[in-house]
């Protein structure tokens, strides 16, 4: 806004990066907005700071707690004085180690390292190894395998080898004395070793832990649903959530889409009879896009429970999209499972639908009977089957009959099948005795696959 | 960019005065509450905040006003609302009108020109008044901008209104201004303070949370509870003070469906001093349970707990059994 936006003097730098690492969408803007906030009130009071960069930075609870852990881990590291001439330190820092420099190792600080470790001048070994640990560009640390790597450079920066030589020269000098101090030294340099070795593993997680979500996330979409393990079934549940809202923000939008051009002649009239029909509202045509009608049957036999799971999920996550959603559960035998899905939270229901019908051997076509019996009257034209399942019914009669009617009397039959397309057909696979009558069949077994297929039906909902 | 403050923000100086005024106005605020009222007004930056329904979201703004000496414009957000009802309006009966004295005088305008392009001619250079300010009804977002002393501008619930709206108000949010297509951009006489509140019903948009501060307020701590109390009720008995704050506090951590609020305890602590209570007995506690608890499955849950809780109150307020 003003001229007055400060480039982020370094701490804050970092510590938007640490920000973005734990997680919290920092964009350029709040970037300077928070320099201006740090201009304002200054490092001095570290409440006040945390208060202020919270309420630029974090807008969410979730965030805020992530936010309150990073400032924590970031801001209990260096001491106030260090924040604040960091800046001027960092300029200093280069024409320091021109001197100290990789060929003469530890000429100065050398000496230093062995100085601090014989006084154990543990604050002076603390600003050290942050100083060691800047220059070593911790804050690029991503993976875990990298630990021992920054650990062994933040100990070259330090001038550990001219420690050791000295430990060595000791030695070799062979006096009881020399002897003593060697062993003294050795002792030091082991303790410095697993302090290094905590403040890198402090600063990975500090670095390094939303991009290890992120991949670990990425890595869960286009995971086979049926091998996912028991401890990322919550994360899941929030990546369908979250999937299903983008969808349904998608759709609901292009529902609402005007279709300016085309004036609603009849409408503008009406609208305007209270100023003698002069048109000073105008009313468009809109297009409608109707919100589809889904009937669901999924199988929860036990090979393919896991995806049924997720399939109801992110269908009633997508509540807002969709005007009319009824769900069957199968197994032996077909059941309306609406209703439970609608009273109770979706996991709980998926677990009662288990118990009630779920991991018994599929019977395809007494399924299709029970739903012919029951609900093929409720089918319009305008309604979409989705049917998951892996068409393996066991080798009991697949009743492609049913389906042929469902496919005419419906808008649509689409068939998700969570096996690989080479396993169609094989051993008591029907699928290719049900594709026939089926709109689409397509292969489904993670959740990109499930977002790709819904979005698909959403598409032609128009 | 002090020289820029009208003399009304002087106040504004720092945190521990925006908490002398905003405590002056009624308001007893946490640290980071007035935090946030100093930076969005240092920064310019509206504040989002959100929490819970009646621990006083609203009433951080009416006491910034009342504080400040502000007009407060309040903007209440619902289904449907629209840039007509939230913006402006044009005033189409008056409108209708002026086209009607204009064809009145329209000979006097047009003169005696003898063909249609020479009065054609002539109309287009007569000042066209149709879309102008005169015919302009503001709303409360235009008057937010156009008062000239500044204002506070209260958007009420923003949650509750649709998302093309919310993005509608991303052009007043972050520059101040507003864009009339008639006319054109209307800017701020001086920036208004800015509060939105929200009390998350669903999750706003990204762009409108990256605009914003954000204040998250929660139940306040037991300290904070009884001065807000003893601010908001005057005249209450410093023991019955102490302990309706410490059932209170007691009854959030139960689980229930609505846990009382702020407001709630300001409201039990007003009857409770209209009955002259100086000790909470389990009696009057059951009898008044309902203007703490708003559904019965909690009121029902809470009463089998009520004599526990009220003698965890009195010995922790150190009242003798």
């Amino acid at each position: 806004m003003s001229g007055s936006a400060a480039p982020a003097s370094e701490p804050l730098r970092r510590f938007l990066q640490v920000a973005r690492g734990a997680g919290l969408r920092v964009s350029a803007a709040e970037g300077i907005d928070a320099a201006r906030a740090v201009q304002m009130i200054g490092y001095a009071d570290r409440e006040i700071l945390k208060d202020s960069l919270g309420l630029i930075l974090a807008k969410t609870p979730e965030e805020k707690a992530s936010y309150d852990e990073a400032f924590e881990l970031y801001f209990k590291r260096d001491d106030l004085g260090a924040a604040e001439d960091e800046t001027g330190e960092a300029q200093r820092a280069p024409a320091a180690w021109a001197q100290g420099g990789e060929g003469g190792q530890g000429d100065g600080s050398g000496q230093g390292l062995g100085q601090l470790l014989e006084q154990d001048d543990r604050a002076s070994l603390a600003t050290e190894m942050e100083k060691a640990a800047r220059e070593s560009g911790i804050e690029n640390i991503r993976f875990f395998t990298q630990k021992n790597l920054y650990a062994r450079r933040i100990l070259d920066k330090m001038g550990l080898r001219r420690v050791e030589r000295d430990i060595e020269a000791l030695r070799q000098s062979g006096t009881p004395e020399g002897l003593g101090r060697a062993q003294f030294l050795e002792g030091s340099v082991d303790r410095l070793r697993d302090s290094v070795r905590d403040f890198v593993e402090r600063n990975l997680i500090l670095f390094a832990k939303g991009e290890t979500e992120k991949f670990r996330e990425e890595l869960l979409k286009s995971a086979r649903l049926s091998n996912l393990e028991r401890r990322d079934l919550d994360r899941m549940r929030v990546l369908v959530r979250q999937m299903a809202k983008k969808l349904a923000a998608r759709y609901a939008k292009t529902r609402r889409r005007r279709l300016r051009g085309q004036l609603d002649i009849r409408r503008t009239m009406r609208r305007n009879m209270g100023w003698g029909g002069i048109p000073f509202i105008t009313v468009w045509k809109q297009k409608r896009i109707e919100k589809p009608r889904v009937m669901v049957l999924c199988d929860v036999s036990g090979s393919v429970a896991p995806m049924s799971q997720f399939l109801l999920m992110f269908l009633y996550a997508l509540n807002e999209a969709l005007s009319d959603i009824r769900s069957f559960a199968f197994a032996g035998s077909l059941i309306e499972v609406s209703e439970i899905l609608e009273k109770e939270p979706v996991e709980q229901a998926i677990t009662k639908i288990m118990e009630t019908i779920g991991f018994g051997s599929s019977n395809f076509g007494n399924s299709f009977a029970d739903f012919e019996e029951g609900w093929m009257k409720d089918v319009s034209n305008k309604t979409t089957i989705i049917v998951l399942g892996d068409a393996r019914g066991n080798r009991t009669d697949p009743r492609t009959d049913i389906v042929a009617r469902l496919s005419e009397r419906s808008k649509r039959i689409i068939w998700l099948n969570p096996e690989y397309k080479s396993a169609w057909g094989t051993g008591d696979s029907d699928m290719y005795r049900y594709a026939p009558f089926c709109n689409l069949v397509t292969v489904c077994n993670t959740l990109r696959h499930l977002e790709r297929a819904i979005a698909d039906i959403l598409e032609d909902a128009g | 960019m002090n020289d820029a403050l009208p003399p009304g923000l002087s106040p504004l100086q720092s945190i521990e005065q925006v908490d002398q005024g905003l405590s002056a106005a009624g308001y007893i605020a946490n640290r980071q509450i007035s935090t946030a009222i100093y930076m969005a007004h240092h920064l310019q930056k509206p504040i989002l905040v959100e929490g819970p329904a009646g621990v006083g979201k609203t009433e951080l703004a009416k006491s910034v006003a009342t504080w400040m000496k502000l007009p407060l414009i309040r903007m209440q957000c619902y289904e449907g609302l629209d840039e007509s009802k939230a913006l402006y309006e044009w005033k189409y009966g008056k409108q209708l009108l002026y086209t009607q004295i204009l064809k009145d005088k329209i000979g006097s305008v047009i003169g005696d020109s003898d063909n249609l392009a020479t009065s054609l001619t002539k109309l287009h250079a007569f000042g066209d008044i149709f879309f102008s300010k005169q015919f302009l009804e503001p709303r409360p977002l235009l008057r937010a901008l156009e008062e000239p002393t500044g204002a506070v501008l209260l958007i009420d619930e923003i949650d509750k209104s649709d998302q093309e709206f919310e993005a509608f108000l991303l052009e007043i949010l972050s520059d101040f201004q507003v864009t009339i297509p008639e006319i054109g951009t209307v800017g701020a006489v001086v920036p208004p303070i800015v509060l939105l509140t929200s009390n998350s019903t669903r999750d706003l948009g990204d762009a409108l949370k990256r605009r914003c501060l954000h204040l998250h307020i929660g139940f306040p701590d037991e300290k904070l509870e009884a001065k807000i109390i003893a601010s908001r009720v005057p005249g209450i008995d410093a023991s019955l003070l102490r302990q309706l704050v410490n059932f209170v506090q007691q009854l959030r951590t139960l689980d229930l469906k609505k846990v009382p609020s702020v407001s709630e305890t300001i409201d039990w602590a007003k009857v409770l001093v209209l009955l002259h209570t100086s000790v909470l007995s389990v009696d009057l506690v059951r009898d008044t349970l309902n203007v703490l608890l708003k559904f019965e499955a909690d009121i029902e849950a809470a009463g089998k707990q009520i004599a526990g809780l009220t003698h965890k109150a009195r010995s922790d307020a150190g009242v003798p059994a």
